[in-house]
Order: structure tokens, then sequence, then C-alpha cells
């Protein structure tokens, strides 16, 4: 055996390159798209040929992801509560006594104008006396008085558009400061408590969402594992016989999209059953009250669309992360 | 074709499985790598199809040198040589024709082709009316034919084969060889690693010969 220098027979050999039967570009072009519509529905055939751990799987992925759903739909409501709540508000300006019926108008009118207030209600002194004597059974008593005790009042109506609490506190202060005011009221604590509780349980349902979705993650990814465990042989071969990574990776990326698909579908029939079941003794409660404010109703579309996309993104991103720690330790030995 | 230039290959913990291989496989030619157990035949082939990487010296396979080919292009070139093992590594969940099939949906041919194709190379290893059974039911032989029909859907230039008659009895081995021959008749180039001296001496080709990961006898490189 002669010491080959490498270069003259390299020359040599470059001019007998390998050849290889391949595909016109318009070919792989095309076949590109068809290979990933039937690993689409292959991946869905492989989940469906064990339908029953498949289930488990996914049902695991819908509870992880109907919780956090189910906690921002109450939310959600119970916000948009408080906004009803908001536009109910109201300010009761007490006037001074001896301030006249005049006056009293020119203030309502001024009030009118602001741009925070959207209505002022006039409540005759008078008026509010005879009603008083009418509906409280106090009638007599109230006769004997020489004078009329109540005051003129004035009710408040701030705007939609200023209904925030602190707005309404900046509204207070400058009602405070007309002087013919004896008194301006509003139980606004009760307000500010409620936002406080709701912005505690937004934080929570981040929180809680945060951790189950990485639960999601981390169910998705342990199952691709053990998918990739089980065809171990088989990308092997794939491997040996001149399949790219992502050739490799595609049905397994796939499988973790139908995962996350399911398992957001399981999720939306699960918060939507809870709901059912919630929305009679509410709105029976919610009737106690003699309000219909109180009602969950069902899963809005928007909410449902973006429980779905979550979870196939949340399912795919799972998948993708096993998929690219564990194919690369799988080589032909 | 192929070219060894100095080729070392040392694994971990310092075992040499070769050592300053060098020999030259000319396009179109057909050569057997014999040797005992643990020669090195298996690393060789390996160091061809990029499974291993060499440790020193330069392996050159179509004037491409290996030891500047980066992980992503490997594919590329596993595609450019037909592999075919002792066990087949045959996927049992599949049919014959889907196996077959396989080099050839990786590279993206359209299914017609897919399907034309594949009963070509069903047809050279005989096995055409087997195309929707599943491996499992098929003989060792019948199994072997499957791969090579694998190994050759895609017309590579290179065929590399680590022991292919291994479990099978002598006729079957020499049909086998008998296809190998047949292809390299058409132009493919084929290196054939395996200890059946008997065959192969029949067989009048180029025998490379390993020892301890040295190489004994390159063959007649005569051309």
């Amino acid at each position: 055996m002669k010491n080959i220098s490498g270069k003259n027979n390299a020359s040599e050999t470059s001019s007998v390159q390998l050849r290889q039967l391949k595909p016109s570009f318009s070919s792989r072009f095309k076949e590109f798209f068809i290979r990933h519509l039937q690993v689409f529905f292959y991946s869905l055939g492989l989940l469906s040929r064990a339908p029953f751990s498949t289930m488990m799987t996914a049902s695991a992925l819908g509870i992880a992801l109907a919780l956090p759903a189910g906690l921002f739909v109450i939310l959600d409501h119970a916000s948009q509560l408080s906004g009803d709540i908001n536009s109910i508000n109201q300010i009761s300006l007490f006037m001074k006594k001896e301030v006249s019926k005049k006056a009293i108008e020119s203030i309502q009118k001024k009030l009118e104008n602001y741009p925070e207030i959207a209505q002022v209600k006039h409540i005759n002194r008078d008026a509010a006396l005879q009603e008083f004597q009418e509906n409280s059974g106090f009638g007599d008593a109230l006769k004997a008085l020489k004078d009329n005790p109540l005051p003129d009042l004035l009710i408040v109506y701030p705007s939609l558009t200023h209904s925030d609490p602190e707005q309404i506190n900046d509204l207070l202060i400058k009602l405070k400061t007309i002087k013919q005011v004896e008194l301006v009221q509003l139980d606004i604590q009760w307000l500010q408590r409620l936002y406080a509780i709701l912005q505690i349980g937004q934080r929570g349902v981040l929180i809680i969402g945060s951790l189950l979705a990485l639960g999601v993650l981390l169910i998705v990814g342990n199952t691709i594992r053990l998918a990739i465990e089980n065809r171990r042989s088989e990308i092997v071969v794939m491997k040996l016989i001149g399949g790219t990574d992502s050739f490799i990776r595609r049905p397994f990326l796939y499988t973790g999209f139908w995962y996350g698909l399911l398992g957001s579908l399981i999720a939306i029939l699960l918060v939507n059953t809870s709901l059912i079941i919630i929305n009679d003794p509410l709105a029976h409660l919610s009737s106690l009250y003699d309000s219909n404010l109180f009602s969950l109703g069902l899963m809005g579309i928007n909410t449902s669309l973006m429980l779905l996309f979550s979870g196939c993104f949340l399912g795919l991103l799972g998948a993708r992360i096993a998929v690219g720690k564990h194919l690369k330790e799988i080589e032909p030995k | 074709m192929i070219l060894f230039d100095q080729v070392s290959k040392r694994y971990q913990g310092g075992n040499e499985a070769l050592s300053q291989v060098n020999f030259h496989l000319h396009p179109g030619e057909m050569a057997f790598l014999t040797g005992h157990s643990g020669a090195g035949k298996s690393t060789l082939l390996k160091l061809i199809a990029l499974i291993e990487r060499a440790s020193t010296g330069n392996v050159i396979i179509g004037g491409k040198n290996l030891n500047r080919v980066n992980r992503h292009t490997i594919p590329y070139l596993r595609r450019n040589m037909g592999i075919i093992f002792q066990d087949y590594q045959l996927l049992y969940d599949r049919t014959v024709f889907d196996n077959v099939a396989l080099p050839l949906i990786i590279s993206g041919f359209s299914a017609r082709e897919v399907k034309k194709r594949v009963h070509a190379a069903l047809d050279k290893v005989g096995l055409l009316r087997f195309e929707k059974k599943y491996p499992i039911t098929l003989s060792g032989g019948e199994q072997q034919r499957v791969s090579i029909a694998r190994a050759v859907v895609n017309k590579p230039a290179l065929l590399l084969a680590d022991e292919p008659t291994g479990n099978l009895d002598p006729d079957l081995s020499r049909e086998i060889m008998d296809l190998f021959m047949a292809f390299n008749q058409v132009g493919v180039t084929v290196l054939i690693a395996s200890h059946d001296i008997p065959l192969i001496t029949q067989l009048n080709k180029r025998i490379i010969q390993l020892s301890h990961g040295k190489l004994l006898t390159a063959g007649n490189d005569s051309l």
C-alpha cells in the first residue's frame, strides 16, 4: 500500500462526485406542504391508535388549563360587575339650610357642565319631607316639628369616563370646596376594597396560570419524551437513511400540538360545565337580592379562542423543548 | 470514491480501533472488508457513514473531506449512500412498501414517483409481491432484501454493507452477494464488511484486510 498523497487523489475523486437521484425543486417545494399535511394527520392517527392513554394525557392537560381559565372567567365577570356598580355610583351633596333655591339651581347647572359629571338631580327638601311623611309612618310626629329638618339634596352621577375610584376621589375633593355644601357623602371605601380584592384575584390567576402553564409544558414534554423513547429505533433508522432533524422532529411537534388542542377543548368543556352548574344557584341568589347582575353565563368566544391558542402553543412549545433535548441523544451506534 | 488517508480512530478510554489506515476505493469498484471480530471493520464503515468521526487523518468520500462536514449536512451526505446492516434495521410497524419508500419521502419525491421507484427497487430484489406485507412476516433473507431495496431505491453511488449475510445460511448469503454484484455491474461502488472468507474468495473481488485496527492488505489497488 503506497502512501497516498491526499491532494492528487482527492482532486481525482472529486471529478466523480457522488451523484444521487434528486427530486426537482418545485417537487420538493410542493411535497414539503403535502408531507406537512400528511404528518399532521399521521400524528393524529398515532394518537387515536392509543385512545385511552391519549385521553389520560389530554385530560390532565385539560384540568391544568381549566383551572386558570375558569378563574379568569369568574374574575372577568367580577370586574364587569364592579363596572356596573361604578355606573350607579352616586354622590350625595347635602346643602346648607340657608342656601336659597335659586343658588341651588345655579350650583346644579354649574355642576352639570363638569366633564366628570353625567347628571345632577335635585331633591327638594319640601318634596323630600312630604315623601318621608307619607312613607315613613312618622307622619304625625313630623307634623309636630316647626321646621323642615331635611336639607336640600343634590345627587351627583359621575360620568362613565370618570368612574375610577381615584377620579371619584378627586371629584369628591372638588365638591367639598363648594361653600354652600354642608356634607358630601360617598361610601367609597368598599369600592376601593373591592378593587383591591379584584387586584389580588388577578395576581392570583396570573400566578396559578403561570404555574399551570409550566405544568402543561412538563406534561407534554414528558409525554413526548416517552414517545421519542418508544420510537428510538425508528429515529435511528431515519437518521441513517438521511432524515434531517426537522423531518424527524415534525411528527413529535404535531403530536404536541394535538395534545394542546385536545387539552384546551377539554378545558373549555370543563369550564362551561362548571359554569352551567354554578349559574342556577347563582341566579337564585341574585334574585334574592332583587338583582340580575350576578350571572356568569358561558365562556365568551374570545376567552375560548385565547384558551385554544394558548393550549396549542404550550403543546407545541413543550414538544419542541423535549424534542430538542432528547433527539440529539439518539444517534446511530 | 472512498479515500482513507492516514486515518486513526481512538475511542474514549484509549482503545485504538483503527490506526494509520490508507486505502483508495475507486468509483465503480467493489471490495470486501475482512478481518477478525474487533479488527475495525465496523468502525471503518461508521467513519464513511459519518456515524463516527476520525481522530486523525482524512476520510474523503466523493471528493468531500468528512472532517469538514458539519452536523447539519450529515443527512444530505447519507442520502448519497445506501447502508445495509446485519440486523436489517427495518421499521416493523410499516409495510415493506413504506419501508422502502422512506428514503424517497425524506428527499421529497411526489407520491407517484415514490410508487414507481419503490416498485422498481422491490422488483430488482425480487420482492414485488410482498409490498403490502409487514417485514416481521418475512424470512431473514427476505428482510435483508427489503433493506437492500431501501438502500438502493434512491440510486446512491455508494453502497455500504456491514455483515449483510451474518444471519443467513450459505445459499441465501450467496443470493444476497449476487445482488450486490449486480448493483456493482451497473456502476455502483460497493464496500462490504464480511468475515465469510469462503464466500468472498469465490467472488473474486478486491479484499481489504484489517487486523487489530491496522491495514494488512489493501488488495489490488490497480486503478
